[in-house]
């Protein structure tokens, strides 16, 4: 019997990281599901789904010595994994504006309401640290349809005075 | 007519480079018949290759006309297609009958210029852009043993996707 867990690891950022922790996981015979991986303000951070037949103790006190070697923090949560199930996002949104406190919440509240379930955001901020920009960037499901979303960008537009593009994501299968 | 077995990923038939059709006979033309209905069988799809079918000649099928507000040339058979010109470069999501449970991003060229013979050996000259151009470059890729995973661009991707029109306010001031 295997159970998926989520493995959460943070930490200032240097080369190898990724390679000495599935090597670890791999050695320990654990088996990797989807992950997402990204450098974030000078730090590493890591999601990733282990399959495992051990239990969650276990799989902490594998990992603890790896995580503490490399600098990292570590989590573990066990979760109901499946693969194989992905949920094709529909429209891809980009919303950027001078950085304010806010912006995420303004976006993301605007469009949950308009019916948009997000499947994958980034945020990024760039221009000087004089003029800072705020990007965000996201794909989903439309679930109210285009316009509804069309409508609560014209709206974050021209009260929240964001720029913001939505491109419907139709792919092609072939 | 035949429904083919259409080949899935890691089948190494895929990577492989086909072949130039010299003959065009009776043959050839069941073939084609036989991919025509595999791929009207299968899941829905606006194109498919010879060698996705074990087949490894450069012949493929295209057909976008089922898709609404697209312009097409309707169901063409491409045999022997060479890019004889390419503009432009667009990002678009792409998903493959012999890749299932996946779609990723791929730049193509935004317009193509092709010439291709038909299944009597006769050479025409078509202009293909958006979606079908998208599809044919698709399509001809597996004449190489590519797959669209081999062109893959983040999910982060997101700057380099076009050129942008500036505003039309602020072109003349650029």
């Amino acid at each position: 019997m295997t159970q998926w867990y989520m493995l959460t690891f943070v930490g200032k950022d240097r080369a190898g990281i990724v390679a000495n922790v599935t090597r670890a996981l791999f050695e320990g015979g654990c088996n990797l599901g989807e992950a997402s991986m990204a450098r974030l303000g000078g730090n590493f951070t890591i999601m990733l789904m282990v399959q495992s037949s051990g239990s969650l103790e276990k799989l902490k006190d594998m990992m603890a010595p790896i995580a503490e070697k490399q600098g990292l923090r570590l989590h573990v949560d066990a979760i109901e994994g499946e693969l194989h199930h992905h949920e094709e996002p529909d429209v891809r949104i980009s919303v950027y504006g001078a950085d304010r406190v806010g912006v995420v919440a303004d976006v993301t509240g605007a469009l949950a309401e308009a019916g948009l379930n997000i499947l994958n955001l980034e945020t990024d901020v760039g221009g000087t640290s004089a003029a800072p920009i705020y990007i965000v960037y996201l794909d989903g499901i439309a679930g109210k349809g285009v316009e509804k979303l069309e409508q609560a960008l014209e709206t974050l537009r021209k009260e929240k005075k964001l720029d913001a593009n939505l491109t419907p994501i139709d792919p092609l299968t072939a | 007519m035949a429904v083919l077995e259409v080949l899935v990923y890691p089948n190494p038939g895929l990577k492989q480079v086909s072949k130039a059709v010299e003959t065009f006979d009776a043959a050839l033309r069941d073939f084609i018949a036989d991919l025509k209905e595999t791929m009207l069988t299968g899941p829905p799809s606006v194109g498919i290759a010879a060698p996705q079918t074990g087949r490894l000649e450069r012949i493929v099928l295209v057909d976008v006309s089922g898709k609404p507000k697209t312009p097409n040339h309707g169901f063409m058979i491409l045999i022997n297609p060479n890019i004889t010109g390419s503009e432009g470069s667009v990002i678009g999501r792409e998903g493959c009958l012999s890749v299932p449970d996946y779609t990723g991003n791929v730049y193509r060229a935004e317009r193509i210029a092709l010439t291709a013979q038909n299944e009597f050996g006769r050479t025409h000259h078509f202009n293909f852009s958006g979606f079908e151009a998208r599809a044919v470059q698709h399509e001809m890729d597996h004449l190489d043993g590519l797959l669209f995973l081999d062109r893959l661009v983040s999910r982060r991707d997101r700057f380099r996707r076009k050129v942008y029109k500036a505003p039309a306010s602020q072109t003349q001031n650029s």
